[in-house]
Order: structure tokens, then C-alpha cells, then sequence
């Protein structure tokens, strides 16, 4: 199963995703799950995951980091497999209005 | 209503400047998360699935319009423009920024409110009756004991680190309408043989993983050792309660395994040996914060109310309003309105800017300037003028706030669930949105006085363990999935709900709540509602028309 890092931003507490092509050194957070960085394998889930804490300690724009599994569709999108990730990713399912599906996330 | 002192203002503008070094030191990583976790927390600010959540205090569910006002400028200028009251009398915004937090807490304190010990494992926020003051058959205002035992125990050195959260409700009257046989501490107000006020004293009530009504540990507690008998339970708890495993930590756990008679003993035990302390309660003290609670200055009114009437008898939406949604008074002349803020389809509870705003202008205009916050998540006006009814209703209407459906169907208990809480295995939202779109008033009519309360999760936030129909969202294999129990009671006659066997889909539970009350009405006797009939013919046919007879 596919894996990425989901966590909340620091000041706002909106849901982040360790972004594509972070690694030790050069790590970053991006606001949509298209952006996230996929582990393909536990031992790279691993690996973001603990680049993702260190980061959190380091630099405090995220906190609670942790890993979620995905499904890649054939477009590329990434869906999260479980309903509680999946209202993370897109935002309350009772107000549209809110949260990342009025930032654009798509479901 | 009660005033801050220059205690009250001083203690809550040290916390605001607390808060604010706190926040700007974890913003600049000087402290870890794990270290600011519990700062936040005792701050009443949580980190939910999509943001923050402020939990505010409103002290026993009392405010005023200004307090109301600027709940709503809060909505407006720091979160999105709406706001959650819960089963705790509280409000919970959830979108609030940690940077602006502090900004926040500064607002509320220039109204007297405040987040502290919205969380934590210390003592909540004193719930109490939402007609206190104005409640026929009342004993006593309890706003003044929950009160004084708001001050007791705000920052109480000794009950800061609990083994768990704990919540206290009091009410003045017979009839219960704050749950009080499911809380931690539960006081009613009665007379002794002599005709003196006291208190029933209950504990050990609870929901959550496990459920329990609360044990009467003393029949009648004098007045003026109110404060010294909850901080022998306390005393007690604190002593004997569980730290090892936090689903056993509670004091309904506690009593539970010492066992009432123990568990009382000590507590009268420990009672003895501080009852004429310092906790001992002077009358003039009492008399001090009684005097914050004078009823308003009622005019003299005949009780009668021909425009009242007259308008009932032409229009028949304001009929229905008045029958559910309007109370009697202890007063001649005036009633309670029951705000429902509960329209078909909406989330219960979830209030917007605008709508606070109206309410606080009603408040001023028909009630005196008080409102109340209820555990059933409505808003109530406690002393309007019967004469003004039609007034207030045809106000109300404009902004979308006359649904007449208090102690009805639609009259749902709903937690946040799912769809914003991190704890929650399930929506909740969702499917009480189903349900109050599910029944015309007609048909809410036919079925009567009933109560469904939906959890997302076993916490147990949506009350689902004491109502009529309880629904458990739960989390099978990954997909939502719902449990029903029947039979629950969070009034005077307080009982927990039993499971009617496995559990169901989103779409289904729906559906099963419709064949419950179909059933209900066909076996009903008379004018019996729903948790008579229940209690009568058991759980059995209920369970044979939603599985099939075995």
C-alpha cells in the first residue's frame, strides 16, 4: 500500500502534506494532497516519516506527522483508503464551503 | 446575573497573558509540541482533523446579550462565521488560528468569559437547569450554587491534576432537565422533613465507554456544606481513582470497584474531618453571590394573554411553536421560549454569526438580556412577556429560528463526529441531518416527546447511552457503522439505553429509526410516549420488527 505524511500546520492548524521531493535538509509542506511525496514501500514510509518528525522538532511549521495510506488512480490522483483521512484531505462532508474542497482538493 | 470581581478579572487577564508568552514562544519553536500540548489544552484549544477548536466556557449555560454579541464577533473575525454549542453548555469554534488564539481569550475576557478548564483533567464547566431562575416548582435559583462552586473550583490547587476530567451538574428542581443523574456529581435541590433546602447528592454518573446512572451516596446535604461534601468526594477520588489506565479512570469506575457503601463511607469519613472548616459555607457569602441572581424586574401581569391566544387560534405554525417551544413561567404573565436551533437538515447546535447576533437582540428586546445555552444544544429565553409571544416567534422566523421542534424527533443531540473530530470514529452530523428532514411537524406531532442522541464515537458527546433511540457511530473494518440502543433517559427517571443487536449502514439507520418509531406507535396505550411504552413491552418487538422475528 502506498503511503504518504499527513500532519497540521502549526499556526493554523490546517492539514499538510510533506511535498514532493523533500528530503534530509530540504523538506517541505504542501497544502493539497497532489503535491504529497508517495512511499511506495514501508521502509521508505519509514524513511519520510522520520524526515517528517525531524522536520516538525526542527523547524515547528507542522506538528503530529504521520503516515496514511493512499491509492494511486489511473490519473494520478492519490485517494486516501480510510473515511477519516479522507475528510482530512477534503474538509467537513456537511460544508462543502469549507476546509480544502472550497480550496479546490477534489474527492 | 453574576459579575466578575476583581479576582475574577485579574485571574483571567493573567491567563490571557500567559497564553499569549506560551504561544509566541511555541511559534517560535522554544518549546516542543509535547510541552505546549497541555498548556494549550488548559486553554480549552484542541488541534481537531481540520484546524483548532476553541472551547469556551458559558458558566452553567447563563449569558447575556452582550456576551452573545461578541461570541458572534468572534465567529465572524476569527473563524468562519458560525459557531457549535455543545451537551455541555459550551461553544466551540472550529477554525480559530493559534496566533490569533490569545487575541481571542482577550476578547472573551473583556465579557467575563473565558476557555479555562474547558479541558483537562480537572473540574469542567457547572452545568445547570436552562430555566434556573425562571423554572415553576423551582426550590432554589441553582445558578447561585453552581456559582459557588464555579469559584471553588476554578484553579483549585488541589483538583488541577485529576485522575480524569470531571463534570458537575446542579439543578433546582424535580424535574431534571440537565442530565444531572449522568454526571460525575449530580446535585438536586430538596426539601428535608423540616422543610429546610438542601441537596440530593449524586456520583458516579457518566457515558462514555462506560456508562453508569449515578448512586445517591447522601439523601439530604445541608446548604452550607455544599462545598465541604464535593471536596471529600473529590478528596476521595483524587485519593482512589485510577491513574494507571485512563478508560478506568473516572470516578463512576471508582465507585464502582470500591463499592458504594465503601466509597461513601470514606467520603463521610474524610467529610468529618473538614465539614466546619473554613469550606463551610457563611450564609452572608451565599446571600453575596444570591444577590448576582435576583430575578429581573418582573412587571405585574394578569397571566392571561388575549393577543397570544388570538394569534394561536389564527396561525397555526405560531400554535405549534407555542405548544413546543414556549414553557410556563414561574411568573404570571410571562414564559420561556425555547430557541431551536435545530431547522431540518442543519447540523444541531451549529449557530452562525448573524443568527447570535439576533439573538442577543431579542434577548434585549423581549428577555431582559439573558439567554441561556441548553444541554440539549438550543438557546433559551428565559422571561418573555406572553403578551409579546407573537412578536418574539414572528422576530425569530426572520432569521430562521422558529422551527417548532423542542422535545420532538427533530430535537436531535448531536456531537460534531466525524466530520470534525479527531477522537471520532463515524459521522454524525449526516445522519442527524437525514432525520430532521425525515418528519413533517404532523408527524413529529404523532410521535411526541421524544429524544434521539447520536455519537460519532463511543465518548459518548451526543448523550447516545441516555436517549430514547441512542445511535453509536463506530468504525467497522474501515467503513462507518451504527448502533442503535433503545430505552436511554437523561431525565429524572435517568436509564441507559440497550443495544438492539448489530449495527447498520449510514442509509439503513435511518431507515431502522423510522421502523422503531412505527412500531412505537402501533404498541402505544393511550397518551404513553416513547420510553413509557418501551419501558412496558420491552425490547423484544422493537427487535423483531427491525430484524425479523427469530
Amino acid at each position: 500500500m502506498a503511503q504518504i505524511v499527513i500532519a497540521s500546520h502549526l499556526g493554523s492548524g490546517r492539514v499538510m502534506f510533506l511535498a514532493r521531493g523533500s528530503s534530509e535538509g530540504s523538506v517541505s509542506w504542501g497544502g493539497l494532497i497532489e503535491t504529497s511525496e508517495v512511499a511506495a514501500d514501508e521502509e521508505r514510509a519509514a524513511a519520510l516519516l522520520a524526515l517528517a518528525e525531524a522536520d516538525a522538532n526542527a523547524r515547528h511549521e507542522v506538528v503530529d506527522p504521520y503516515l496514511i495510506d493512499v491509492e494511486e488512480e489511473e490519473d494520478g490522483r492519490l485517494r486516501p483508503t480510510k473515511w477519516r483521512e479522507a475528510i482530512r484531505c477534503l474538509g467537513p462532508t456537511i460544508r462543502k464551503d469549507l476546509g480544502k474542497q472550497a480550496e479546490g482538493a477534489e474527492a | 446575573m453574576y459579575r466578575y470581581d476583581e479576582f475574577d478579572h485579574a485571574l483571567v487577564q493573567d491567563r490571557v497573558t500567559q497564553f499569549r508568552r506560551q504561544v509566541e514562544r511555541r511559534m517560535k519553536g522554544e518549546i516542543s509540541e509535547e510541552q505546549f500540548r497541555p498548556l494549550r489544552l488548559m486553554n480549552g484549544l484542541y488541534l481537531q482533523l481540520h484546524a483548532y477548536m476553541l472551547r469556551v466556557a458559558i458558566p452553567y449555560g447563563t449569558l447575556d446579550s452582550r456576551q452573545m454579541r461578541k461570541l458572534a464577533y468572534i465567529a465572524r473575525r476569527y473563524d468562519k462565521g458560525y459557531g457549535h454549542f455543545t451537551t455541555r453548555q459550551n461553544i466551540q469554534y472550529n477554525w480559530p488560528k493559534l496566533e490569533e488564539t490569545p487575541d481571542i481569550l482577550a476578547e472573551l475576557a473583556e465579557v467575563e468569559m473565558h476557555a479555562i478548564q474547558t479541558s483537562g483533567n480537572c473540574i469542567r464547566n457547572v452545568t445547570s437547569d436552562q430555566y434556573a431562575g425562571a423554572a415553576q416548582g423551582e426550590i432554589e435559583d441553582p445558578r447561585i450554587w453552581c456559582e459557588i462552586a464555579r469559584q471553588w473550583s476554578t484553579l483549585h490547587p488541589e483538583f488541577s491534576f485529576l485522575p480524569r476530567k470531571f463534570k458537575i451538574a446542579i439543578t433546582g428542581c424535580e424535574r431534571d432537565r440537565a442530565a444531572v443523574k449522568v454526571h460525575d456529581i449530580g446535585m438536586i435541590m430538596k426539601h428535608d422533613e423540616a422543610g429546610e433546602v438542601g441537596f440530593e447528592v449524586l456520583v458516579g454518573g457518566g457515558l462514555g465507554r462506560t456508562p453508569f446512572v449515578g448512586k445517591t451516596i447522601r439523601d439530604f446535604l445541608p446548604k452550607e456544606h455544599f462545598l465541604s461534601y464535593m471536596e471529600a468526594i473529590l478528596r476521595v477520588y483524587n485519593q482512589l481513582g485510577r491513574r494507571d489506565n485512563k478508560y478506568k479512570a473516572r470516578i463512576k469506575v471508582t465507585l464502582h470497584e470500591t463499592g458504594q457503601e465503601e466509597f461513601t463511607r470514606l467520603v463521610e469519613e474524610e467529610w468529618e474531618t473538614i465539614k466546619d472548616s473554613t469550606l463551610k459555607l457563611p450564609k452572608e457569602e451565599v446571600d453575596r453571590i444570591a444577590a448576582h441572581f435576583e430575578p429581573p424586574e418582573w412587571k405585574a401581569l394578569p397571566d392571561d394573554a388575549p393577543t397570544c391566544d388570538a394569534r394561536a387560534a389564527s396561525d397555526p405554525e405560531f400554535a405549534a411553536w407555542l405548544r413546543h417551544n414556549v414553557e410556563p413561567h414561574k411568573a404570571a404573565g410571562y414564559a420561556i421560549v425555547n430557541i431551536s436551533v435545530k431547522p431540518p437538515g442543519e447540523p444541531p447546535g451549529d449557530v452562525t454569526d448573524v443568527q447570535m447576533e439576533a439573538m442577543a437582540d431579542m434577548a434585549d428586546a423581549y428577555s431582559f438580556s439573558e439567554l441561556r445555552v441548553t444541554h440539549v444544544q438550543n438557546v433559551t429565553l428565559p422571561h418573555v412577556e406572553k403578551e409579546r409571544l407573537p412578536a418574539l416567534f414572528d422576530d425569530l422566523a426572520k432569521h430562521g429560528l422558529a422551527t417548532a421542534n423542542v422535545g420532538l424527533v427533530s430535537d436531535i443531540i448531536c456531537c460534531p463526529g466525524l466530520d470534525y473530530c479527531a477522537l471520532a470514529n463515524a459521522r454524525s452530523i449526516p445522519v442527524a441531518q437525514e432525520l430532521t428532514k425525515r418528519y413533517t411537524l404532523e408527524r413529529q406531532q404523532e410521535i411526541g416527546e421524544m429524544q434521539i442522541k447520536i455519537s460519532g464515537c463511543i465518548n459518548a458527546c451526543g448523550h447516545h447511552h441516555v436517549g430514547n433511540i441512542g445511535i453509536l457511530g463506530v468504525d467497522r473494518k474501515g467503513e462507518e457503522h451504527y448502533q442503535v440502543q433503545l430505552g436511554g433517559s437523561a431525565k429524572e427517571d435517568a436509564s441507559l439505553g440497550k443495544i438492539i443487536g448489530r449495527g447498520f449502514t449510514q442509509e439503513e439507520v435511518v431507515e431502522v429509526v423510522d421502523t422503531l418509531l412505527d412500531t412505537y406507535l402501533e404498541l402505544r396505550e393511550g397518551d404513553e410516549v416513547f420510553i413509557d411504552t418501551f419501558r412496558r413491552v420491552g425490547i423484544k418487538p422493537f427487535k423483531e420488527r427491525v430484524y425479523g422475528a427469530a
